[in-house]
């Protein structure tokens, strides 16, 4: 079984959801993400996305942009971030990884040595944000062949039919876009996912994670009432932010502000006690 | 390259988008359905009669097309070479090709019920174009433009204001075009369901290059026509500048299949090929992903996006369009490139020998012209789209010849 699956079936044992915090690879350098993901499992994250740099960034909001802008300058590059994976899984063979990011730097990387490298790394799965399931077919074969989830992503305009069609072969779990907008702008209510959860849960039965505008533990603990794990990244990117020195280093103490800000999280979605036990 | 040619390079792309393994669909799943919904759209109004007559109505007595085909006789003198002849696109309303583009998709934004407009631009043209359509029909439109070009085309910037466009400098990235692009489409994902982004370019997700293809032929099936009644032949060469390439396509496209017509496309050298500060994606890039297609692009050995640079602000962007890629890849087109330098020189010679002063977008491919010509026959026939007039550029042609206005 794989990571992701075995996490989200232990998951499912405990009746609870789980949290996925996000890292900027090299944000604003290689050991504060190196730092950081050693703290995370232990503050509570139950899986981990790693955002690798893109100059171009269509889909995210200002604070993943310049997270972004500030982790190439940091020297990340999909090498780099391989390494990072490597180095975590010296202590933490089950936490599962995930990388989310764009499709030219894979491209630029080598698809198939990209698949290989990142299963070999320790990698479980991918998230590319601009590769929809129409044009995914150059990635997922080589994603499946190294057996790295191809993760795929929903969002609130993706209409019934279509629903069937972009979860066809899908595996991991599934990315629900919370918003129509970039990421760390809007929240969605309650409401729509109420709605929304069930509607995507009719068309698979992989675990649902919910992204884009989950800040607070209330917001998490109002997604783990619905889905199975929630994705929080602007809000602790935000942070990471507020705390960079004039020549644009962390400043001391940041790391454990992040990660009790992570383990608020992590109980916000584990006092929701909401779960579809097994 | 030079494989053999299908039966007709005009058929794509195919239904997904493709041209060759260039193009398709590259955008997050939040505007995947709105760019099947412009593709059914567009496919629905290609085949209603009384879109493409409105269509035409407009670019007959809005844009003022037919745009004239212009025999420069002195500058073919001054040459010595072969016969120089203008597709004046110049002429048009608004003064240059972006508006052919602007007409049909706000026609189509209208047919899809959209009720607010967006656009990226560059130099601005393509700005003041999507803003004066949005006059015409009374919608309200948001232009992102990067905060480097707002300061070097502030005339064009003063007319979007004008005809009533809200324009929203964009700060992120590099500040320039394909920042301005990636800001659009942020807009576009968070306001999926009132709003139509008109592309000014041949860039994009499909079916956007196919589309803005098809309403910029317009240039070169005039230009065939005009010239079969002029001297009842074929160019031999016909040449164009290129930034996303929407002028150079809509001049080639009605060439493509006539294997005699010799097609140059030309990109910005900037401060030469080799001093990493140019525009040349097919002159020195590699194919990637950007922008929602697959295409050559400006990237650094990590996939990185570099910034582009030209004089030219209309063709400072590290992509090209995804046709051009292809046939840049088949051979059909030839892909050159030209320096700063190079196009105010020729941007000085249009002035002085024709009267017109030309964009500096065009001043490219005259210096292209200017190389080929020469060397020619006297009655061979070089048909040059000049796109753009270039009131816009005489506060940059000043600086860069040290002169203060």
């Amino acid at each position: 079984m794989s990571r992701i699956a075995a996490r989200f079936a232990a998951l499912r044992r405990e009746g609870r959801a789980g949290l996925i915090p996000f890292v900027e690879a090299c944000d604003p350098d290689r050991a504060t993400t190196e730092a950081l993901l050693a703290g995370l499992p232990g503050a509570g994250a139950d899986l981990i996305e790693i955002g690798m740099p893109f100059t171009d960034p269509m889909a995210d909001g200002p604070t993943v942009q310049r997270a972004g802008q500030r982790g190439l300058k940091g020297g990340a590059t999909l090498g780099v971030t391989l390494d990072i994976v490597r180095g975590f899984r010296r202590n933490d063979d089950a936490t599962p990884i995930v990388l989310m990011g764009y499709y030219n730097p894979i491209l630029s990387y080598g698809v198939e040595p990209f698949c290989d490298d990142a299963s070999a790394a320790g990698v479980d799965g991918l998230i590319v944000v601009d590769l929809p399931p129409e044009e995914a077919e150059e990635l997922a074969v080589p994603a499946g062949r190294t057996r790295l989830d191809l993760i795929r992503l929903v969002a609130p305009t993706t209409h019934a039919e279509r629903l069937k069609a972009v979860l066809q072969g899908a595996s991991g779990f599934v990315y629900y876009v919370s918003i129509t907008g970039i990421t760390g702008t809007r929240t969605a209510t309650e409401e729509h996912l109420r709605e929304a959860i069930p509607r995507v849960r009719a068309a698979t039965d992989l675990p649902v994670a919910v992204g884009f505008g989950v800040r607070t533990p209330e917001h998490a603990a109002a997604v783990a009432r619905h889905a199975d794990a929630a994705v929080v990244a602007s809000a602790l990117i935000d942070t990471m932010a507020a705390n960079l020195d004039e020549a644009g280093r962390l400043k001391p103490g940041t790391i454990d502000t992040v990660l009790d800000q992570v383990r608020a999280l992590a109980a916000g979605v584990r006092g929701a006690r909401v779960g579809r036990a097994a | 390259m030079n494989k053999p040619l299908p039966n007709s390079l005009r058929t794509g792309p195919d239904e997904r988008g493709h041209f060759g393994i260039f193009g398709g669909r590259y955008v997050a799943e939040t505007l995947m359905p709105l760019i099947l919904e412009v593709e059914r759209a567009y496919q629905d109004a290609r085949r209603d009669p009384a879109f493409d007559a409105e269509f035409h109505r407009l670019l007959t007595h809005y844009v003022g097309r037919p745009s004239p085909l212009w025999f420069a006789e002195r500058l073919t003198a001054h040459l010595g070479g072969a016969q120089v002849w203008f597709k004046r696109d110049e002429l048009n309303h608004t003064g240059a090709h972006k508006i052919n583009n602007c007409i049909g998709q706000i026609l189509l934004a209208r047919r899809m019920g959209k009720t607010r407009i967006i656009a990226e631009t560059g130099a601005g043209q393509h700005g003041v174009a999507t803003a004066t359509v949005c006059a015409l029909f009374g919608l309200p439109c948001t232009i992102y433009m990067g905060a480097t070009d707002v300061a070097r085309q502030s005339p064009n910037v003063f007319r979007m204001k004008l005809l009533g466009a809200e324009v929203k400098p964009v700060t992120s990235g590099s500040a320039t075009l394909k920042d301005a692009m990636n800001e659009a489409l942020r807009d576009w994902v968070a306001n999926v369901a009132d709003t139509y982004y008109l592309i000014g370019t041949v860039a994009g997700p499909h079916p956007y290059p196919a589309m803005v293809r098809d309403f910029q032929s317009v240039i070169g099936t005039e230009a065939r026509a005009q010239l079969d009644a002029a001297v009842g032949r074929l160019p031999d060469v016909c040449v164009a500048a290129i930034g996303g390439g929407s002028n150079a396509i809509g001049l080639f496209h009605p060439f493509l299949d006539d294997a005699s017509v010799r097609l140059v496309g030309v990109e910005a050298a900037g401060h030469g090929l080799d001093s990493g500060q140019h525009a040349a994606s097919l002159s020195r890039g590699r194919p990637g992903v950007l922008h929602g297609n697959r295409t050559y692009l400006l990237q650094d050995e990590h996939g990185q996006i570099l910034e582009a640079h030209s004089i030219s602000a209309g063709l400072d962007y590290p992509g090209v369009g995804p046709e051009h890629s292809w046939l840049h890849e088949l051979g059909r087109v030839e892909y050159v490139a030209v320096t700063d330098a190079e196009a105010l020189e020729a941007f000085r010679l249009c002035t002085r020998t024709e009267g017109i002063i030309p964009a500096l977008e065009p001043a490219h491919a005259l210096a292209q012209v200017t190389k080929m010509a020469p060397a020619m026959d006297k009655d061979a026939i070089i048909l040059m789209n000049l796109c753009g007039r270039g009131d816009k550029d005489i506060f940059t042609v000043a600086e860069a010849l040290g002169v203060k206005l």
